[in-house]
């Protein structure tokens, strides 16, 4: 068995959720922050338009951007020396857009939730913006936060469209699992295509345990009892 | 110490329109229905909420003042804000929810224990809200509120997440601790009880505008309108005809005479009774003020009987008695109310 495409795939998605991670929060701070409605509204709906695209069509989007012929992919070739299109990196670029908007629709909808008078009673106390942030805001949805990382993770691991739009199925370089199953499969060889598919399947199920642990967890702090006024 | 607020803010159903100012130390008490804009106008003070326009100052120190286009942040304002679920962050220790009282430098390991000290929290320094009860989680809330060392605070319907035992004990504490703070205060309630018990002053709301204000007790003795007098609770009233100087005509208590100690002016257009006002009149024959009734609903409190009267030719009209147990001989033919007892109301 060729081990490639899980080592491909594990480093694309571990470094693509780090990526998307911090992306997905801070887009969501700056959006449930946006006083204008309309511009919320639109706003939201660019950002959460790659959920709904065909990965495809964000794959054909990306090539536009980062095709060697196009300005950002030239620019990179150029000054860099780095080719973006068809490349490791590719795979990570098509994993962060793909997985994006689960991440921040997670994330905007855990600092929804959190009390807002527990924001206005901050704010009355005197605390600052950014310290009302990381000690009340992200300790509260962080359960939220944590599940949308997960399954971001999960969404990045298995990203197949995009992915082979802008970066190709080139064996040992871009081949990730799901597309190691596409081309066994596209080969006839369905023996190959199991091995992998097993090991898509129990990566995949011990993400969605871990979510519901962190979702079970929930906030429940303190673990004593209530106790009556004495 | 004076606080001066004229605030005008367009809601959803209403406009909200109010303006007071107290000089000296400030006990004011604000009623009415749920959503009348009460806890809007204590959220435009903290500067949770902006208002449209308006200026609010405390201490002379100008909060907020649309046309010169000042408008402080919460945390610059020096006001302290009780929530009415206390807004204790769940995920904090008690010792760390006081801590935030002071801003951003946190305070002192001794300062929070004194604190703890005066709130009687000792011990609990290290639980987690949700481990409190009711009544200890108000305390924390107050004591983190104190930590900023507020000029005013502003009390959003303090009780109302309270179990009733727990509610008079908390507001007799509420009482001897206002005083002790010599703090100007605001509390916001529904509750007639809370405000009579608390407040020195009261503003009485109704859809986002004052219908009455003055001292409490003159208020709830005279609220001088119909719209004060149905919010201080006055279950029976009437639309009257001036007969005289003192007298006039119930035309909603089957058109009986009554005599008032105070002059009928010509502006008065009602009269109310109080439902714990009225007396039986049988077997008195000289009581004055007589109002012939028919039982129509007798229902027993712990401590008192309800009893709703129907009167008029048709039995159209209602009228509530409240009498306390002791008291009660059985459902008279007769009901009277002293002259002293009938308030004298404006539209």
């Amino acid at each position: 068995m060729d081990f490639s495409p899980i080592l491909i795939s594990l480093k694309t998605a571990s470094l693509s959720i780090v990526i998307t991670f911090f992306l997905g929060i801070a887009c969501a701070r700056l959006v449930v922050r946006l006083k204008h409605d309309k511009l919320k509204m639109v706003l939201d709906g660019i950002l959460t338009l790659p959920l709904v695209l065909p990965p495809t069509v964000m794959g054909f989007f990306l090539l536009y951007v980062i095709g060697v012929k196009r300005p950002v992919g030239e620019f990179f070739l150029e000054y860099f020396g780095v080719k973006l299109a068809f490349s490791w990196t590719a795979t990570v670029i098509a994993a962060v857009a793909i997985s994006f908007p689960m991440m921040y629709r997670s994330a905007r909808g855990a600092f929804e939730q959190v009390d807002q008078n527990l924001v206005h009673a901050a704010r009355t106390l005197g605390m600052s913006e950014r310290k009302i942030f990381w000690k009340v805001m992200m300790p509260l949805a962080l359960p939220g936060v944590a599940s949308g990382g997960v399954l971001s993770f999960a969404r990045g691991l298995g990203e197949f469209g995009a992915t082979a739009m802008v970066a190709g199925n080139i064996a040992g370089k871009t081949r990730t699992l799901p597309l190691a199953v596409y081309s066994h499969v596209a080969a006839g060889n369905m023996e190959g295509a199991y091995q992998y598919v097993a090991i898509i399947v129990v990566i995949s199920f011990m993400v969605v345990v871990s979510m519901n642990y962190f979702t079970m967890r929930g906030s429940v702090y303190g673990k004593r009892k209530r106790r009556r006024e004495p | 110490m004076s606080l001066e607020v004229s605030i005008r803010k367009k809601l959803k159903g209403f406009y909200l329109n109010v303006s007071f100012a107290q000089e000296g130390q400030v006990n004011l008490g604000i009623l009415g229905a749920s959503g009348c804009g009460k806890s809007m106008t204590l959220k435009c003070i903290a500067g949770i909420v902006t208002p449209d326009e308006g200026r609010i100052a405390v201490n002379g120190r100008v909060l907020y003042d649309s046309e010169k286009k000042i408008n402080l942040p919460p945390g610059k304002r020096k006001v302290g804000y009780l929530f009415q679920n206390y807004a204790l962050f769940p995920h904090m220790t008690v010792e760390q929810n006081i801590a935030c009282g002071f801003g951003n430098n946190g305070g002192g390991k001794a300062i929070i224990e004194e604190l703890l000290g005066r709130f009687q929290l000792e011990g609990l320094g290290g639980r987690y809200p949700g481990e409190l009860s009711g009544g200890q989680q108000q305390r924390v809330a107050l004591a983190r509120m104190l930590a900023g060392n507020p000029e005013v605070i502003l009390l959003d319907e303090p009780f109302s997440a309270l179990d009733a035992h727990l509610k008079e004990a908390m507001q007799i504490q509420m009482i001897k601790s206002l005083e002790t703070w010599k703090k100007d205060a605001i509390l916001v309630t529904h509750s007639r009880d809370e405000a009579y018990r608390i407040c020195r002053d009261l503003m009485v709301m109704e859809s986002g505008r004052e219908v009455a204000f003055g001292n409490t007790r003159e208020l709830f003795r005279d609220p001088k309108t119909l719209a004060a007098a149905r919010l201080t609770g006055c279950k029976n009233i009437s639309r009257i005809r001036r007969l005289g100087d003192h007298q006039l005509e119930a035309l909603d208590w089957g058109g009986v005479r009554l005599m008032s100690k105070d002059e009928v002016t010509e502006e008065i257009r009602f009269a109310g009774v109080r439902a714990h006002d009225f007396h039986p009149a049988d077997g008195c024959a000289e009581m004055v003020n007589r109002i012939p009734v028919r039982l129509s609903e007798l229902t027993e409190a712990p401590f008192e009987m309800v009893i709703l009267f129907s009167c008029g030719a048709q039995a159209e009209h209602e009228i509530w008695w409240k009498v306390s147990k002791p008291d009660y001989r059985g459902i008279p033919e007769d009901l009277s109310v002293a002259p002293e007892d009938i308030l004298l109301l404006r539209e």
